[in-house]
């Protein structure tokens, strides 16, 4: 029944999203916020994986603080890519042997990915003969130059993976 | 007078950006190339937009209105979900790339 | 004051970008480009909605953007299943 105790995180974050919802902190709505947020955490404990906690809040903060910066270049870079008639993209993909381990982790950088200068994270394999993780990165421009898809993994390791370590330590 | 401008910018802005994201989608060669437009150009356009509604509703009514951010917020964690999702569905139905597809992720 | 000249720009381009969408949506070719485009449809709808809400100076928008954005990530994710599973629920 004790369950929620043991993620205080949790507890608070789903008693901020219903605070949220319904736009109010009077004490009967904070009540029933945290009734509603300690009732979900005990509940579904129990379907979650185990995960690693993250640490060091200040590495987190500095991380979305990056990524935010990082989302508004990706998307300027895009736009131009985009609206600039003669350029033809000329798309890559690349395999990114990933160091990272945990599932939630890996699940930050892929999205990361996702969501930052002129890549898309595809597809996760793990393949048979070695424990790590394969991420197939599909970047939107620069295959025709000279050793972009080393310089690729080298940069998006340096930038998020490194840090995302240093987190889930 | 300055939040008006704020609010207009930011409305603005967001406006552009899923205008792009769409023209994307419409203009670019292949599957894999117009992934890009959603996931990047339309997220951002539509969390500057919800910035700024948050903004006008925090200064034209009382109280603040954060509720807006919510939405940001979940839209921000599954825009790469879905489109790692769909990546992987076209990867599975091999659909015509110009990038040369690995080996690894070929069969699937 | 900008704002009032603003909004009907802005919501010219959001509804240019649904058309643009339902011509991705139309056109295919393949299936994961339709479902693209429906994801970005509903995305652009969001936008809509939540501009709206702007103009008409009214908070009862939100609720719809907010069912929106939680029925369209529910739909693309099983839209993607479908096409990979060729079926939603195992």
């Amino acid at each position: 029944m004790m369950t929620w105790l043991r993620f205080p995180l949790t507890t608070l974050a789903l008693l901020a999203l219903w605070l949220l919802l319904v736009g109010s902190v009077e004490p009967g709505q904070v009540l029933l916020g945290a009734l509603l947020a300690a009732l979900i955490t005990g509940g579904t404990a129990g379907f979650w994986p185990r995960r690693r906690r993250p640490g060091r809040p200040w590495l987190i903060l500095r991380y979305l603080w990056r990524l935010a910066l990082d989302i508004l270049t990706a998307n300027v870079r895009v736009a131009v890519l985009v609206l600039d008639r003669r350029r033809r993209p000329r798309p890559f993909f690349v395999e990114l042997p990933l160091a990272l381990e945990d599932p939630f982790a890996i699940y930050l950088f892929a999205s990361t990915v996702s969501l930052t200068p002129g890549t898309v994270s595809a597809d996760l394999r793990r393949p048979a003969d070695d424990g790590r993780t394969l991420l197939l990165v599909h970047s939107l421009d620069g295959g025709d130059a000279e050793g972009a898809s080393e310089r690729l993994c080298r940069d998006l390791k340096q930038r998020y993976e490194q840090p995302l370590m240093e987190i889930f330590r | 007078m300055l939040i008006d401008l704020l609010v207009s910018a930011l409305v603005l802005l967001g406006a552009a950006f899923a205008l792009i994201g769409s023209i994307g989608l419409v203009r670019l060669p292949d599957f894999f190339t117009r992934l890009h437009g959603p996931t990047k150009a339309t997220t951002l356009g539509i969390g500057a937009m919800l910035v700024a509604s948050s903004l006008y509703f925090s200064t034209q009514s009382e109280g603040l209105a954060l509720h807006e951010l919510l939405i940001t917020v979940f839209l921000f964690m599954t825009a790469p979900v879905s489109a790692n999702l769909l990546a992987k569905a076209a990867l599975h139905l091999r659909v015509r790339s110009i990038a040369a597809i690995p080996r690894a992720f070929r069969d699937s | 004051m900008i704002l009032a000249l603003v909004m009907p720009v802005a919501l010219a381009m959001i509804t240019l970008a649904l058309l643009l969408n339902l011509w991705g949506l139309l056109r295919g070719p393949d299936m994961p480009d339709r479902v693209l485009a429906l994801d970005t449809l509903y995305i652009d709808s969001i936008a809509l909605l939540v501009l709206l809400g702007i103009q008409f100076d009214s908070q009862l928008y939100f609720e719809s953007a907010l069912v929106l954005a939680l029925l369209g990530f529910l739909a693309t994710v099983a839209f993607c299943r479908y096409l990979v599973r060729g079926r939603v629920i195992e």
